[in-house]
């Protein structure tokens, strides 16, 4: 147990990134950025635009993450948008990124019927979307990376950690390309 | 103060966040209009003090709709939850309803910010507690305590560690 009252180091990623992770970017790329994420919250939202910017700055420099952090609490299409994400996933990686993207692109509209509507729209499999969507095939799933995250010290979304560390900084352009970058240029 | 005694002797002030080691001072605050929470009520399980400046935090995903959602997580240490500010009842009342909280809010009001001041988490400056948390053994000790940063909002992390440090702790014990 730790002594005195700690302004403690900063979090760490308790759960390692593996194949099982939903990623953009190459195994070996020198930075990884693993995002907690919510469909529902407008600061997602908001980075949503902000994380392409910087995939396509770092390339295949840059690993990214995302795992799914629904506040059911406050957002009340938050877990069926994340099933959704997660049921489009089962099909394919390339489907998850798609209904993941598309999520953020509507955010205004995730209620169950607009999230049927977007797996026609990708064309996925829309029997096997309905079954998995109906039966919560993957709550589980997103529960275990909930309370991951937790234990990883998510504070809220978007949560960030470059290469295991939470990044506390802005997630405007800038500041998270500097930190990558800065990540990068240890790395090497 | 003794290490023994369990009731707040009036106007007890810390000036630094009390640590881990220490028995945690004992309260009665009154949580709704009509009732009160002692943190001897929770005597023979472990409980998570959580102080935080203000109801109706704007931020998304505040701390405490966090922690609402990771109930399930601490309860399975049997450990109670307990978030404390200087906020009246009928303020917590309203932010509860309003976030779904479903944990005790306890109303540090008056006089105002004393149990803060007792834990040595009181903000004279601003007049509301720090952000800190504080998590307390069965037997009313306190094993960690951490304050946030300001305007970072501390996760739960720690708490989650801590309280799986005790589980295990525990049952060692009952293992002998």
């Amino acid at each position: 147990m730790s002594g005195d009252p700690t302004r403690s180091a900063v979090s760490q990623l308790v759960v390692p990134v593996t194949e099982d992770d939903h990623q953009q970017g190459p195994d070996d790329a020198p930075v990884t950025l693993v995002e907690y994420g919510d469909y529902q919250c407008s600061y997602c939202g908001q980075a949503y635009p902000l994380i392409k910017d910087v995939q396509e700055q770092f390339g295949d420099d840059l690993r990214f993450v995302f795992r799914n952090f629904p506040l059911t609490s406050i957002h009340e299409y938050a877990q069926h948008a994340a099933e959704a994400a997660e049921a489009a996933g089962g099909q394919g990686e390339e489907e998850f990124w798609s209904m993941h993207d598309l999520l953020y692109e509507n955010q205004d509209a995730l209620d169950d019927e607009s999230l049927i509507t977007y797996a026609e729209q990708l064309g996925l499999d829309p029997e096997r979307f309905r079954s998995d969507f109906a039966s919560h095939a993957f709550e589980d799933r997103i529960h275990e990376q909930f309370v991951g995250g937790a234990r990883s010290g998510v504070n809220g979304t978007p949560t960030f950690y470059i290469n295991g560390e939470r990044y506390d900084g802005s997630w405007s352009p800038s500041p998270l390309s500097t930190a990558i970058q800065r990540v990068l240029s240890s790395s090497r | 103060m003794s290490t023994d005694h369990y009731t707040l002797s009036s106007g007890e002030i810390h000036r630094e966040p009390l640590s881990a080691g220490t028995r945690a001072p004992e309260f009665t605050l009154p949580t709704t209009p009509d009732q009160t929470v002692s943190l001897s009520d929770f005597h023979g399980q472990p409980v998570v003090l959580a102080f935080y400046p203000a109801d109706w935090s704007p931020t998304c995903g505040d701390q405490l709709s966090l922690y609402n959602q990771l109930l399930p997580e601490f309860q399975a240490h049997g450990a109670q939850l307990l978030g404390v500010s200087v906020d009246g009842v009928w303020c917590h009342r309203a932010f509860e309803e309003d976030r779904n909280i479903h944990f005790p809010l306890l109303a540090d009001f008056e006089p105002k910010g004393a149990i803060a001041k007792a834990y040595g988490v009181y903000r004279d400056d601003v007049g509301t507690s720090e952000r800190a948390l504080f998590v307390i053994d069965a037997g009313g000790i306190i094993q960690w305590s951490y304050v946030s940063p300001v305007g970072i909002n501390p996760g739960a992390d720690g708490i989650l560690r801590e309280l799986e440090a005790l589980s295990t702790t525990v049952e060692l014990e009952e293992g002998r």
